[in-house]
């Protein structure tokens, strides 16, 4: 009846996941009975979870991330301990424990951290940047966003109802095969992030096609802030990229659920195919990480430097020359497994011509910076924690790309410290400026700086702290993965990188004080005018958190910096803006799709995983039927009408026009 | 285990491209976060002597260099790589050494079984060597995917089943080393570590000698028994009884080995379905 | 900076500006060009791992000794006949014929049903002979190719029926008219995928 799910699928004899499992049930159990009793749920409802705007999916998207960061970062704290007892020792977690934190932790981190983040940052954003009120598929915006929730509550369910997968974060055979993997573990994995990847395939079509096809009058693509441009970039690669995932992930499954021989050990299997495949996605995956946080950081550096960006058209050469090079050096992730000297040699070297236009972007920020009036608030610090990490990470990375000294650092602590160098300081310092700058147009009001400066600092020097010492030890012979180790030279290395990881979570702890102290304090931090910090580009010219249909009138736009030429000429002509008529606007109406569609992938997903076949019927029914009724609906727009518009719009603009007015004579 | 004192040429020139592609890369690396800090720190707001030039977003002359130094460092490390991917290529043979000792490896789960084809031995998670001699390592997997390393000697590789990779170190001096596993293969993965004493080759000659007496020997029937799964191997010594078990692995007449099943939540039940004829 | 007009510097007014957003047909047209295009890679890692197994046949049988290549010839017939049927069906949608518009969708629904019927039975005796998808690497990687062509299929039909359901209910709305447009590009779609696969599986495999 229930496949191959007993009882014993729960791991009472584990207290770890036993008591983490209950907490997360009782604080979930918690926040849904105080949103019910004090009758949030009609809200929620309609505002949040049926939404298509991309405002809200962002910010849903964001809030998914930075939860399951903290997931994330519990199997790190737990691994850093564990190696730092576990010398002639088991430690705390034996092997089986143990293989499935750092798998859990890896796929976390990137598939329900790093790319969600990124992903509700671009949505949220590029639409107000580009000057329209929506992305091109607003519907299909939310489904993709309830995919993706999919995916991360399948993983981790696996704490509880059976166990996750042991083989890593990738899922090289024939350790993954069913012969050595026998478990429901590298089930939940596969179908999780098959489930999620579909989501996020959605997503890249999505921006592609908002980008090329859905930007305001005289938007030419030369005048698009730089962020679009790593948008159009990152959507580029996640369209390319990911069918490959799916299609390398469903071999497997196809090996595990119904006996094919794909990277079996028998039969002719091929795991150098499986290996091929998953890093021909697997590369540009970590490009699809870093290019959004190369396009915050344009922002951001610009802005708080009071100057345009330096170099724009290299930028964006160079932007897609990282976007087109990212599909050719995928080898570079096992140079070791013995492709011979020419194969090797060319991959490394196109390897290394990938970090030229990169190179070239960390110095027109620097010279961006030049002959600017640089303010130090909290986005800009991240902006150059970035600057300085991201470059020792890159160097470490182009290192490795020497492919005799990834003979001898292939698999090592050093790989494992690069990158977390360039995800760290890339990806997370990115989301982290790009959360602190867009935050006040989201929610109306800023983060507190102090507790954001502290963050800062913290995760600065933690990351040091944690990540330089696991370079010593990758040359110090130390491979990755290791459950406990015997080697006395490694121990105190591994000590000061758990104190790293220590003042990491003390700068999480400062980021959620500072998100509680900042709704605490909203009246004081709150953002009148909508351009909080001098910005440059259209998101601030709306109000603060903008209208759901972002504009009153879409802007016409004549030139980079669209909102700062608008700005010079307001201060140049004053008042000389003429008032159009207000007209009805056509919103996309709510639909709850994406979250009937999404229960209905876990339903199937959870099945599938425990073998409950009449009941992959009835989630692949209920899909199915789901898209029927989405189909059958007469009014996909409801209408804000004239008045209303003018409303909303006239008393915001009155408001900042009196603000700026007071800040001009001042 | 330290990869920065290598004992033998294969190391000793991985060590000298690691420092020397660092030292071409600090070059650069160098300056530029000076000059992040400089830049930042000249020009911050409140610093009314620096100049403020709102508009200045373009230079040719910058472009140019800002691309062509990247891109001249690109050319000199690629040169490196190019060289030293042909030069330190695994099974490229290394100079200068007399008759080379071939070694067979087979990773298990989760040990390391050594055959001395040529000396009638094998061994399991220790491996003495002879000191100056080219070691002709052919490598293969009985099981899952694992990698062949020892840190102070130089290059690693995978091993796979079905398949032989091959790589060629030399030891140039005597002394005791540690090698290991660095691809994860499973729940005994942080065992698969192994000793290499590495000795004169006198020396080794004795022990060969001794060794191809062992009590234990190694045929296709002991093999199966070694094959299954089991953690925490001490080292053992064997009489190398069939001189073909390592063809018979790669060519997966002996098939490849089962996995571990106990323990497992969610296990099916095994079935023959699963293989092929 | 110029003062009278805060245009680009670079672009004089020779250069037509960007227009704003595209009408709607023309945005659900372009990005489900770009779902083709996904899935196209996707079809794309099939074929490789295809190429790459040819050869691994574990003991057992090979394409030549497999493949009935006047099946695939009728399979072909029947999809490129469906292709036709279903610009048919465009046109009519275009015209808003109703008639026109169901009867060709109908055919190409039969035709597609019929193409599925052939690789069906192919499938199933295959199996029957012992060289269904767990006899070797090859195999399984025949069997996934061209069955994931035959899923596809199988979704593009349930999807069709689908679309005659929403004209009669609905007649030939502009929202209905744009999943149509959408429709067919996937159906032709397709139909160049077949293309690929009978090349490089069938005619190629048959050669070796």
């Amino acid at each position: 009846m229930l496949g191959k799910l007993t009882w014993d699928a729960i791991p009472l004899e584990q207290p770890i996941p036993m008591i983490a499992s209950g907490v997360v049930a009782l604080t979930i159990l918690a926040i849904l009975g105080w949103v019910v009793i004090k009758g949030h749920l009609p809200y929620l409802w309609r505002e949040w979870i049926t939404s298509v705007d991309h405002k809200r999916i962002g910010v849903m998207y964001t809030l998914l991330a930075m939860v399951m960061l903290l997931r994330g970062f519990a199997d790190a704290i737990m691994m850093r301990m564990q190696q730092s007892v576990a010398f002639h020792s088991q430690g705390f977690l034996p092997p089986e424990h143990y293989d499935q934190i750092f798998s859990a932790h890896g796929t976390i981190m990137i598939f329900f951290v790093a790319m969600p983040f990124m992903i509700g940052l671009m949505n949220f954003v590029v639409p107000l940047q580009l000057g329209v009120r929506d992305v091109a598929f607003p519907t299909l915006n939310s489904v993709g966003f309830w995919l993706t929730a999919t995916g991360a509550l399948l993983v981790n369910i696996s704490l509880v109802i059976g166990e996750f997968a042991r083989n890593g974060w990738l899922p090289y055979p024939p350790l993954s095969e069913l012969a050595y993997s026998p478990g429901v573990g590298v089930d939940y994995y596969l179908w999780s992030l098959e489930i999620s990847g579909a989501g996020t395939l959605v997503a890249g079509i999505n921006l592609v096609t908002t980008v090329l096809k859905v930007r305001t009058k005289g938007m030419n693509y030369l005048r698009m802030p730089m962020f679009c441009w790593t948008t159009l970039a990152t959507n580029l690669l996640i369209v390319a990229a990911f069918p490959i995932l799916t299609a390398t992930f469903a071999m497997l499954l196809l090996d595990r659920y119904l006996g094919f021989h794909f990277f079996t050990n028998e039969a002719g299997g091929n795991v150098m195919m499986f290996v091929n495949l998953i890093w021909a996605w697997g590369h540009p995956e970590v490009y699809i990480l870093v290019l959004p946080a190369f396009g915050i950081f344009s922002e951001v550096i610009s802005t708080f430097s009071g100057k345009p960006l330096f170099g724009y058209r290299s930028m964006v050469a160079a932007t897609m020359a990282i976007c087109i090079l990212s599909f050719m050096v995928w080898l570079h992730h096992f140079f070791t497994m013995g492709a011979g000297a020419d194969v090797n040699a060319i991959f490394g070297i196109a390897t290394m011509i990938i970090a030229v236009p990169t190179g070239v972007k960390v110095f027109n920020w620097l010279f961006t910076m030049y002959g600017g009036r640089v303010r130090f608030q909290t986005p800009l610090l991240w902006s150059i924690g970035f600057m300085v990490t991201f470059i020792i990470g890159g160097m470490t990375g182009v290192l490795l790309a020497v492919p005799p000294a990834d003979f001898v650092l292939h698999n090592s602590l050093f790989l494992v410290a690069h990158f977390h160098n360039v995800i760290i300081g890339g990806v997370l310092f990115g989301a982290f400026a790009g959360y602190t700058y867009w935050f006040p147009k989201a929610f109306g009001f800023k983060l507190h700086e102090g507790l954001g400066r502290a963050a800062f600092w913290c995760w600065l020097i933690g990351f040091y702290v944690a990540f330089m010492p696991l370079y010593v030890l990758g040359l110090l012979g130390m491979t990755r993965r290791m459950q406990h180790y015997d080697v006395a030279q490694w121990r105190p290395w591994l000590i000061v990188a758990a104190c790293g990881a220590t003042l990491i979570m003390c700068g999480i702890a400062f980021q959620i004080a500072q998100l509680v102290v900042s709704i605490r304090q909203r009246a004081q931090l709150r953002d009148e005018t909508g351009d909080p910090w001098d910005g440059r580009s259209l998101e601030w010219a709306t109000t603060s958190p903008p209208p759901a249909f972002n504009f009153a009138f879409l802007p016409e736009v004549t030139g980079e910096d669209a909102f700062w030429q608008f700005k010079k000429r307001a201060a140049e002509q004053p008042g000389a803006e003429e008032m159009p008529e207000y007209r009805d606007i056509e919103i996309p109406r709510n639909s709850a799709t994406g979250f009937v569609c999404a229960f209905f992938a876990t339903v199937m997903g959870f099945a599938l995983i425990w073998h409950i076949w009449w009941m992959v019927a009835v989630g692949a029914i209920g899909a199915f039927a789901t898209f029927v009724v989405f189909a059958w609906r007469d009014h996909d727009e409801d209408t804000v009408p004239a008045d209303e518009v003018a409303r909303i719009d006239g008393s915001s603009r009155a408001q900042r026009h009196a603000i700026l007015s007071r800040e001009a004579a001042e | 285990m330290n990869i920065l004192d290598p004992q033998g040429p294969i190391g000793a020139a991985e060590k000298t491209i690691l420092i020397d592609s660092l030292g071409i890369m600090l070059a650069i690396v160098l300056p530029t976060i000076v000059a992040i800090f400089a830049f930042a720190f000249w020009f911050r707001a409140s610093n009314t002597r620096a100049s403020y030039l709102p508009n200045w977003k373009y230079s040719g002359r910058i472009e140019l260099v800002v691309w062509s130094v990247p891109a001249l460092t690109v050319i000199l490390l690629g040169g490196v790589a190019w060289l030293g991917a042909h030069h330190l290529d695994p099974p490229k043979p290394i100079e200068g050494s007399d008759k080379p000792l071939t070694i067979q490896a087979v990773s298990l789960d989760w040990k390391w079984l050594f055959i001395y084809p040529d000396h009638k031995v094998a061994t399991i998670n220790t491996l003495t060597v002879p000191a100056g001699v080219t070691l002709q390592f052919q490598l293969t997997s009985a099981s899952v995917m694992n990698a062949f390393f020892i840190p102070q000697l130089g290059s690693m590789i995978y091993t796979m089943n079905g398949m032989a990779t091959r790589l060629n170190l030399r030891a140039d001096a005597s002394g005791t080393f540690q090698g290991l596993s660095t691809q994860f293969s499973g729940d005994g993965f942080a065992d698969m570590h192994f000793d290499v004493h590495v000795v004169s080759p006198e020396q080794f000659s004795k022990w060969a000698q001794d060794a191809s007496n062992a009590g234990k020997s190694l045929d296709e029937r002991s093999y199966q028994q070694i094959a299954k799964p089991s953690m925490k191997n001490e080292p053992e010594i064997y009489r190398l009884a069939d001189p073909d078990i390592f063809a018979s692995v790669v060519s997966q007449k002996l098939p490849p080995s089962p996995g571990m099943q106990a323990g497992v939540k969610g296990a099916s039940p095994r079935t023959e379905a699963a293989d092929a004829r | 900076m110029s003062t009278v007009a805060l245009t680009d510097t670079h672009h004089g007014a020779a250069i037509r500006d960007w227009a704003g957003a595209a009408p709607k047909r023309i945005v659900t047209g372009y990005g489900f060009w770009i779902f083709i295009l996904s899935d196209m890679i996707m079809f794309s890692a099939f074929f490789a791992t295809y190429a790459v197994l040819l050869g691994q046949t574990a003991g057992g049988p090979s394409g030549r000794e497999l493949f009935d290549l006047r099946n695939v010839a009728i399979e072909t017939g029947f999809l490129l006949a469906s292709s036709f049927t279903c610009g048919l069906a465009s046109i009519a949608a275009d015209t808003r014929s109703t008639i026109w518009f169901q009867l060709a969708m109908a055919v190409t629904c039969a035709l597609g049903l019929g193409f599925l019927a052939i690789e069906g039975n192919e499938f199933a005796s295959l199996v029957a002979r012992g060289a269904g998808p767990t006899r070797s690497a090859f195999l399984s990687a025949f069997f996934t190719l061209v069955g994931c062509h035959g899923l596809h299929v199988s979704a593009g039909i349930l999807w069709l029926l689908t679309m005659m359901a929403q004209v009669f209910a609905k007649g030939f709305r502009a929202d209905i008219q744009r999943r149509i447009l959408c429709f067919a590009l996937f159906w032709h779609a397709l139909d160049i995928i077949w293309i690929a696969v009978f090349t490089v599986v069938y005619l190629i495999g048959s050669a070796i």
